[in-house]
């Protein structure tokens, strides 16, 4: 079973000064699936996912792609896997001096080493995949939320993860534009894409995530296939926190 | 006609000549000037303890001393140490550091000013940290920098003005000896001025073009 999971995080441990905001998280998962963290912020969820390509490092934990152990200690080898896991951050990070189309190209090229009309031809591609050929000379500044979050997907598409992380994509966005981001990730999902995402996107996660991992201070509280934690969720800490963000967002997705 | 003679046959000579050492003065300042301001700054935005708390001395001890005192240093202090630089090479120095130190605190603020975000997304994408710098950092620092960088070339093109003070005739020397000899400080120091605003206004046209040439959308120049 365990060997099946693509990617796999063990005994993740994190303090900032005295404050230990990740406790020893562990979890894995297998090709294909959506695995959705929840809780309440402050809950650990952001840092969680920045430890697992360690933008964040963490002070204890093992991390697995594939079946085999990253030696972060290896530059190579770190470089080598955040290629592999792609992120997708709250406020989109898109690269400010760059359009919309050399925001993809530059990572094929600097990290990938592909030749420059190939990039292109890629970005251009991946662009076409998130309904923005259209913007493709636009500036992040000329770009609205949701069209800079479906850029910075199309930039972590291009290259070729094998599992994404998801770090609140709608969050930053307002109402009327969740909508056109959640179609994008709800197509990644139906083309098989292995995503580990922090919503509180009650509707999208019910739909379709695999499971539900709930988290708060630090650790996992309780975790399940979806159906099953929005209903009858085990603790009444993970009941209280659904029924609040139901009521806040609505059953709409 | 008396004037219009003097100004034909003794001024614009002297000034010829004076311009072409203020010209070989300012060029390599301002190249290396650049050049030391923008690794400084790097080094105070980003370095680690040890290396910003040198680059932060060097910025103090720069900015803080008078350029003329500078400027003797290298040139009357070092040969108590048996380093004896000539005239020109004592004023390209003193500049180059005194421009470097003011240069690093504006590339310092505009490297400060870029959203970390983006650093983070660079890593993420498997970019090495060096990549991040090349591709992320510069590109960016640089449009944010220009302006005030600017700013500074032009004050370098002012205080050259200052190596005659160490007996290295640029313009600002050849007008102070023609007027001492034929005593028309008058025209001669207002002449001078003409020259030097014409020669920031050069610079300034220069720069306004450089800036036009790398604008973005999101880094342009809000029109209000």
């Amino acid at each position: 079973m365990a060997d099946e999971s693509i990617l796999k995080v063990e005994n993740i441990r994190k303090a900032f000064g005295k404050r230990h905001v990740l406790k020893g998280v562990s979890l894995s998962i297998r090709k294909g699936e959506l695995k959705v963290l929840m809780g309440p912020s402050g809950a650990g969820k952001s840092t969680l996912l920045q430890c697992i390509n360690f933008l964040v490092t963490p002070d204890e934990g093992e991390v697995w792609l594939e079946g085999s152990r990253l030696n972060r200690a290896r530059k190579h080898d770190l470089y080598a896997y955040r290629q592999q896991v792609g992120m997708i951050f709250q406020d989109f990070n898109l690269f400010d001096h760059l359009c919309a189309l050399d925001n993809i190209e530059i990572g094929l090229v600097r990290v990938k080493g592909l030749h420059k009309d190939a990039a292109r031809e890629r970005a251009m591609g991946e662009l076409e995949r998130v309904g923005l050929s259209d913007h493709a000379h636009h500036y992040p500044a000329q770009l609205s939320g949701g069209q800079k979050q479906r850029v910075s997907i199309a930039r972590a598409l291009a290259m070729d993860p094998k599992v994404m992380l998801l770090d609140e994509p709608t969050s930053a966005l307002d109402p009327e534009l969740i909508g056109e981001v959640l179609a994008v990730i709800r197509n990644l999902v139906a083309n098989g894409m292995t995503m580990i995402m922090a919503t509180h996107q009650i509707g999208f996660s019910r739909a379709l995530a695999d499971e539900i991992i709930f988290m708060e201070d630090g650790q996992i509280v309780e975790q399940g296939p979806s159906v099953k934690m929005f209903s009858d969720a085990v603790s009444e800490r993970t009941r209280a926190f659904c029924a609040k963000i139901s009521e806040l967002y609505g059953e709409t997705f | 006609m008396e004037t219009l003679l003097f100004f034909q046959q003794e001024v614009i000579p002297a000034f010829l000549k004076g311009l072409r050492v203020s010209i070989l003065l300012i060029l390599p300042s301002a190249v290396v000037g650049l050049m030391i301001g923008t690794v400084t700054g790097a080094l105070r935005a980003y370095g680690n303890r040890g290396v910003r708390l040198v680059a932060d001395a060097y910025a103090t001890l720069f900015r803080g001393i008078p350029l003329v005192v500078q400027l003797f240093m290298w040139y009357f202090g070092l040969p108590y140490f048996n380093v004896y630089l000539n005239p020109f090479a004592a004023s390209v120095i003193g500049f180059s550091l005194c421009s470097g130190a003011y240069h690093s605190e504006y590339v310092r603020g505009a490297f400060l000013s870029i959203k970390r975000g983006q650093l983070s997304a660079a890593l993420a994408l498997g970019f090495t940290r060096l990549q991040m710098v090349t591709a992320i950092l510069l590109p960016q620092g640089f449009r944010r920098a220009l302006p005030g960088c600017g700013n500074e070339l032009i004050y370098l093109v002012k205080y050259s003005s200052l190596a005659y003070m160490i007996t290295c005739i640029e313009l600002t020397g050849e007008a102070k000896v023609l007027a001492s000899m034929t005593f028309r400080y008058t025209e001669i120091f207002f002449a001078v001025g003409l020259v030097y605003l014409g020669l920031v206004t050069f610079a300034s046209w220069l720069l306004q073009l450089v800036e036009d040439r790398f604008t973005v959308p999101g880094f342009e120049h809000h029109e209000l």
